[in-house]
């Protein structure tokens, strides 16, 4: 349903993808990705996390290059192999954070790399300056084009990429969730700036989680799941409903392991802990062989939670007890002694030493327990981490190999490992199975409600709702910093958590 | 916690990916840094025994110990700091600082055991002060200790001034120029040995040394695993302090003297041991059986050139030609991963090509 013959069709084709297809080894990153932008229109592209966004907006920005699928550009079919061929054929990407050369003047870096000339190279500011000022009034925003970059708000980085494409005459602009982290009078201002492109007669794709943006500045929408697009329409055809519902979808995957109730003592307590401008007043608590999902939008602050309990980050305010006991802030050892293990968000940079051996990484947190008068047994660390490997079905060489050597589902493996051989009361985990391919997974999935089974307290971050539902007996969800809402498993549907996450003004807890 | 999740029925473990041949198996020690060094200390100890009748005597084997000692000793705690990925530029300062406190309190009639045990004390401190810059402030070791070196060599000279010290008694300074009882060793080897042999069991078979590893190779996994990374780091600082205040125990007794400059310049030599030994300047890697090799490489070639007529100038080339190629051989296997890597993308840009067009 392209709803290529609708009646207000009449605006030109600026860019039109159709079936790209991209995968990184095993992974499935784009299966069929088709859109059409139009000059002089606002198209959103929504989705869920994971729905492969992203890829399209890289091989938009000629950063990937589609493994198959024809992209035209004012109906020209185009290769783009590269960012500069991106932006030779008149598309531009704003991201979310944009990154500019902070000690450079906003004129210098709007211009940067092909600053206009005078004699002997000398560089023209006085026409730099004029021309980025005209372009800032047209787009109706007051800003100095000499000021430095440095100190800008990340809304006025925003303008400035935003001019910057203008002063490259880029007809397509791709804006990557631009509104996340802005406030409400931001938005309103980068609103009416996409609103003044329009008039330009600009292409834009705008990505936002935020529905009633897309509502409110968007004429068409694509909706896309699991790297296909699934629907693409006039958004006045399209409720709200129906579009978290396209964005949802699939059928709802029944609980692979069903388990009662859990009536444990509680083993983790988070009481209104708050960080000043990252998350404020969380408060739930996970019960010996419960696993509670910490659901919500990347961003909401669910890692930044997780971090602050296990003691990498600190916190503001507010408690955190673990079987009774209070731990101290900033502390991760004693997080550790009193039983909780955490499975981080980043593999590779904050799970593993990737320089060490598979023994080693699993040895690392159980160094006391492998110690006999101070010395390391390395003999008891090999087969520590052989007991681990076996009973996770790890898939390695030798056990003195580097992690680097393993596939990320394997990985992730020897992450668990190093908790699990500590016994944890209370495991966390975030986005454990992000990157892992299916069979694996599943295995993660086991892993987790047989740990449950066994008395230990969950709690998982995930940004896939299937999993959310699939492992939760409680869900909890979080959106810009604050726990919004409570759902038992048996009232939990996709729709629910995503109009919590999503939408303001959502029901508190 | 007995864990059957997933059936036995496929076995994971050693038989899975195929082992290299036993050749390789056997070849694989001497392939590696520490091989390869072996090799080059022979060679200069059989080039120096050919180019100089005298370079095998023992007496000459004696003053290589001796000029080779303080700085050996200096560059097995630089070595750890260097392989949590921090550096510390303040040891020869911290040795000259150290030389002269001892001399001004000489002079001022302390008993030499006080002495000691305040100059070790100092030692820590100002290793300390080092670590707390670092950590607390979170500020790059780098910067931190290319400071600490002018600031200690400026206490120095504030301390002892132009003043010399040297009227050190006979059973103080024979420890620096004598040698061990029955061995030809100097007691600044001896120190060395110990503490290298205490700096191996400490880097290779505690929990602390791993940390130490894991520090260098990745922080934040380190962190993540409740390593508490600015404590072990703070530690090798006033370790470093200590070992350093040591050396210049010893540095004075050798020469005779405390004066305000003693020592300075010799960080680089230090550093330079620890390259060679393979450490990588980047963290993670490097062993002190390592730094032994290198040490007496080092050592060797540097007594070699003295006693040929190999213009002395012309040292400084060898020595910094040495290094650099000890910096560019263990990134070989980078540079071949690289090329490895590009060409395994040019490949698939082949596939894409095949697939787009399509």
């Amino acid at each position: 349903m392209t709803a290529d013959h609708n009646a207000d069709d009449f605006k030109a084709v600026a860019l039109s993808l159709q079936h790209a297809r991209k995968y990184f080894g095993a992974v499935h990153a784009l299966e069929d990705a088709t859109i059409t932008l139009r000059k002089g229109e606002a198209h959103a592209l929504v989705g869920e996390n994971g729905a492969g966004k992203s890829t399209l907006v890289k091989i938009l920005a000629g950063v990937h290059v589609p493994d198959s699928g024809v992209l035209e550009i004012r109906g020209q079919q185009i290769r783009l192999n590269s960012t500069r061929e991106a932006i030779a054929a008149g598309v531009a990407v704003i991201y979310q954070e944009p990154t500019l050369f902070p000690d450079l003047s906003i004129a210098e870096n709007v211009f940067m790399e092909r600053q206009p000339t005078r004699r002997f190279g000398r560089i023209d500011y006085p026409t730099m300056e004029r021309s980025v000022e005209e372009i800032l009034a047209q787009l109706g925003i007051k800003l100095d084009p000499r000021r430095l970059c440095l100190g800008l708000s990340i809304a006025e980085q925003q303008i400035v990429e935003i001019a910057k494409a203008l002063s490259l005459k880029a007809e397509i602009v791709i804006m990557d969730e631009p509104t996340a982290a802005l406030s409400s009078a931001e938005v309103d201002r980068l609103l009416a700036v996409i609103e003044s492109l329009k008039r330009s007669n600009v292409a834009i794709m705008f990505i936002s989680h935020r529905l009633e943006e897309v509502y409110r500045i968007c004429k068409r929408v694509t909706v896309m799941r699991d790297g296909r697009y699934v629907l693409s329409d006039a958004t006045s055809n399209v409720s709200q409903d129906q579009l978290v519902r396209a964005m949802v979808g699939r059928d709802l995957e029944i609980r692979s392991a069903t388990s009662d109730a859990p009536t444990g003592a509680e083993m983790l307590k988070v009481e209104h802990l708050t960080e000043e401008g990252v998350f404020s007043d969380v408060s739930f608590s996970v019960r010996a062989g419960e696993v509670v999902a910490l659901a919500g939008l990347v961003g909401a602050g669910r890692t930044e939670v997780a971090t602050a309990i296990f003691g990498i980050r600190r916190y503001d305010f507010g408690a955190v007890t673990v079987g009774g006991k209070r731990l101290r802030r900033g502390a991760p050892l004693e997080a550790m002694r009193s039983g909780i293990g955490l499975v981080p968000e980043d593999r590779r940079q904050q799970g593993l030493v990737m320089e060490m051996s598979i023994a080693r990484n699993v040895g690392l947190g159980s160094m006391k327990k492998l110690s006999h008068f101070g010395l390391l047994n390395s003999g008891r660390e090999n087969s520590l981490a052989q007991e681990w490997g076996a009973r996770l079905q790890l898939k390695y060489g030798r056990i003195g190999d580097s992690v680097e050597t393993l596939s990320g589902g394997n990985q992730q493996k020897v992450v668990l490992a190093k908790w699990l051989a500590r016994s944890p009361k209370v495991l966390i985990v975030d986005e454990p199975t992000r990157g892992i391919d299916v069979g694996t997974k599943a295995e993660v999935h086991r892993l987790i409600l047989e740990l449950a089974r066994q008395g230990v307290a969950v709690l998982v971050i995930s940004s896939e709702l299937p999993e959310v539902l699939a492992l939760a007996d409680r869900i909890v969800v979080m959106r810009e910093g604050r726990l919004v809402r409570e759902f038992a498993r048996k009232d939990a549907t996709e729709e629910l958590i995503v109009e919590a996450a999503t939408v303001s003004g959502g029901v508190a807890a | 916690m007995a864990l059957d999740v997933v059936d036995q029925s496929a076995t994971a473990g050693s038989d899975a990916v195929g082992n290299p041949s036993p050749i390789r198996r056997l070849l694989r020690p001497l392939l590696r840094w520490e091989g390869g060094l072996a090799l080059v200390l022979v060679i200069s100890v059989v080039g120096g025994s050919l180019l100089s009748p005298e370079f095998l005597t023992a007496s000459n084997i004696f003053n290589l110990q001796l000029s080779i000692g303080e700085i050996a000793i200096m560059a097995l705690p630089l070595t750890l700091i260097i392989i949590s990925g921090e550096i510390d530029l303040s040891v020869a300062s911290t040795l000259g600082l150290s030389s002269s406190v001892l001399g001004y309190l000489w002079l001022h009639h302390w008993s030499m055991g006080l002495i000691i045990i305040v100059v070790l004390a100092l030692g820590a401190l100002l290793g300390l002060f080092n670590g707390l810059l670092v950590t607390r402030l979170g500020l790059p070791s780098l910067a931190v200790t290319i400071g600490t070196l002018t600031l200690y060599s400026g206490i120095a000279l504030i301390v002892l001034g132009s003043t010399i010290v040297s009227n050190f008694p006979l059973s103080y300074t024979n420890i620096g120029v004598n040698s061990v009882p029955g061995v030809d060793l100097s007691y600044s080897m001896l120190i060395f040995f110990i503490l290298a042999i205490l700096a191996a069991v400490l880097a290779h078979y505690t929990s602390f040394g791993r940390s130490i590893y894991a520090i260098g190779s990745s922080p934040e996994a380190a962190a993540y695993a409740g390593i508490r990374v600015k404590r072990v780091k703070t530690i090798l600082f006033v370790l470093s302090g200590v070992v350093c205040a040591l050396a210049g125990i010893l540095f004075t007794f050798r020469l005779s003297t405390a004066e305000y400059n003693n020592g300075s310049g010799l960080e680089l030599n230090a550093v330079s041991i620890s390259l060679l030994a393979g450490v990588s300047i980047f963290g993670g890697r490097g062993t002190i059986v390592g730094v032994v090799l290198s040490v007496a490489t080092l050592g060797v070639i540097q007594n070699a050139l003295l006693l040929t007529s190999f213009p002395q100038q012309a040292m400084g080339v060898v020595i910094g030609g040495l290094l650099l190629v000890s910096v560019f051989v263990p990134n070989i296997s980078l540079l071949r991963n690289y090329l490895r890597s590009r060409r395994l993308r040019s490949n698939a840009a082949l596939v894409d090509d095949a697939g787009s067009n399509g």
